[in-house]
């Protein structure tokens, strides 16, 4: 499988080789320190070759953002993992909108983007707030806790299970579950294979809950359903998406708003900053999605040869986006691996870029606004009592644990 | 290039030669116009590039599609008339001496 970049053309006309790089990066030793490997893949050329897994990858801003934005060319609908939908039988029935493309992806997108619009989350805003302080305001009583699971899990385990209209029980499967679906976007190493493997309770639990008789009324899941009724979605494609929201909504926004805890735990100027005005933290934490890019990678799948960066990808190869890497290239951004909670940080691509942006960026914004304005007003110092501990996931970036103290503000 | 007038809300103007073709959000975010966060980055996600655009240009505008329609819907600041999403207005010469003016807050 050598990619025709390697193949000698016509004197003169040959187009540039494309690196062939050993690095692995669902490797744990890749997860614990990343930012070398992205470098170097970042500096070897546009688009680079990794033997490894036998794809493509992208690392700079440019091409990640080109690829994001050409999704007939560079499809999902063959999967955005490592498996190529088109060649072997994915894991599951394959999300209406994820691993969709046009014109298909259209009509489900527009369902989910009206239950999560801009119009929602001003009705949302309220009582995320007001949860955010409490758990806060509990947190300082304690002093001295793990911010993982006490806070980053914690907090978006009481806001949005409830904003989904989920049962009360059974809510335990839902960060195995988003666990295993990152998971298995990754090739077939030990974290997908263990992932896979012990995944049948909690695939039961989520087929279940995507039912429309257990979703409450009000919330994302039942008005999804309400689609169906007009028409917009059929009633067998309603449990799909509401999947897409058990999937993605929750995990996703625990381990971005570790990340927001980690980087100011970490850089007390910036906390500093925070605590002075605390109308930064929406922000705050919108640069903490793009300094530590909780989601790490995506693949897509060519549908034609295509040229990128000045190399030729034949049809049918995967490609991977180092999303984390483009949003730290430092021909897109100044001091690219500085946490600056006052930067103008749009067009990052820690959310992707283009249709299939993340439909529920909202939610997490409005989420991680919540916990830091909270943080701000109530906490004096946020202090590493302890090492934190990563967790390792195939597409995830994040903690396991982080001990802190919290002195009161 | 075509010329764009953003008023702050303290009514500093702000006069830009703007791109051909880009929009007038990212006109905004390359020559550091405060005040147009475009969290979602022209995605017509987030409602933050909220502006009111000046009276006597919003009838040669493009109108306001279904989507951006709902989107307006959610901006932070009050949502009028002339409001739009900066994302969506096209730049382009036709539009040359544009004014738009930016609400107090986008979030």
């Amino acid at each position: 499988m050598n990619p025709p970049g390697l193949s000698a053309g016509a004197a003169g006309t040959s187009p540039p080789a494309i690196p062939h790089l050993g690095i692995d990066p669902f490797a744990i030793s890749f997860f614990d320190d990343p930012y070398p490997a992205h470098q170097q893949m970042r500096e070897a050329a546009p688009v680079v070759y990794l033997d490894r897994w036998n794809v493509y990858g992208v690392a700079r801003y440019a091409e990640v953002y080109a690829v994001l934005n050409d999704p007939l060319t560079f499809c999902s609908s063959r999967g955005v993992g490592l498996s190529d939908f088109a060649k072997e039988t994915p894991w599951r029935p394959p999300s209406l909108i994820l691993e969709a493309d046009p014109p298909a992806h259209t009509r489900t997108r527009a369902v989910l983007s009206k239950v999560l619009s801009p119009a929602v989350m001003k009705r949302l805003r309220d009582g995320f707030m007001a949860a955010a302080e409490a758990k806060v305001d509990e947190l300082v009583a304690r002093g001295s806790f793990d911010a993982i699971p006490d806070l980053a899990e914690a907090y978006p385990l009481s806001v949005f299970p409830d904003a989904l209209g989920l049962q009360p029980e059974g809510r335990e499967h839902l960060i195995p579950y988003a666990s295993l679906v990152f998971n298995a976007f990754g090739p077939p190493n030990e974290l997908r294979q263990q992932a896979i493997e012990r995944s049948a309770p909690h695939q039961a639990y989520v087929t279940a809950q995507c039912q429309r008789d257990n979703l409450t009324p009000g919330g994302f899941g039942a008005c999804i359903h309400a689609f169906s009724d007009s028409g917009e979605i059929t009633p067998a494609e309603a449990p799909l998406l509401v999947r897409s929201l058990l999937s993605a909504g929750l995990d996703t926004t625990v381990y971005g708003i570790g990340a927001a805890v980690y980087c100011l735990a970490r850089f007390p100027d910036q906390w500093a900053r925070l605590r002075a005005d605390p109308a930064l933290a929406r922000n705050a934490f919108e640069e903490a999605v793009r300094f530590e890019s909780p989601v790490q990678t995506f693949f897509r799948t060519t549908t034609r040869d295509v040229e990128l960066g000045g190399v030729v990808i034949p049809e049918g190869e995967k490609v991977l986006m180092f999303l984390g890497a483009a949003n730290r290239d430092p021909r897109r951004w100044e001091r690219p691996d500085s946490y600056d909670i006052t930067r103008k940080v749009s067009g990052h691509v820690g959310f992707g870029s283009g249709i299939h942006m993340c439909v529920g960026q909202l939610v997490a914004r409005l989420e991680g606004e919540a916990v830091l304005t909270a943080l701000a007003r109530k906490v004096g110092a946020i202090t590493m009592s302890d090492e934190p501990k990563r967790r390792y996931n195939n597409t995830l970036r994040g903690l396991e644990s982080l001990p802190v103290t919290f002195t009161p503000a | 290039m075509t010329t764009i007038t953003f008023i702050h809300p303290d009514n500093r103007s702000e006069t830009v030669e703007a791109e051909d073709g880009a929009t007038v959000m990212l006109a905004a975010l390359t020559h550091g116009v405060d005040g147009i966060v475009a969290e979602c980055g022209g995605n017509a996600v987030c409602a933050t590039c909220h502006v009111y655009v000046d009276d006597a240009w919003t009838s040669k505008l493009e109108p306001v599609s279904d989507d951006e329609d709902a989107l307006l819907d959610g901006t932070a600041a009050e949502r009028r008339p002339n409001s739009r999403l900066s994302c969506q207005i096209k730049v382009q010469p036709a539009l040359a001496g544009l004014v738009v003016r930016i609400p107090d807050r986008q979030s």
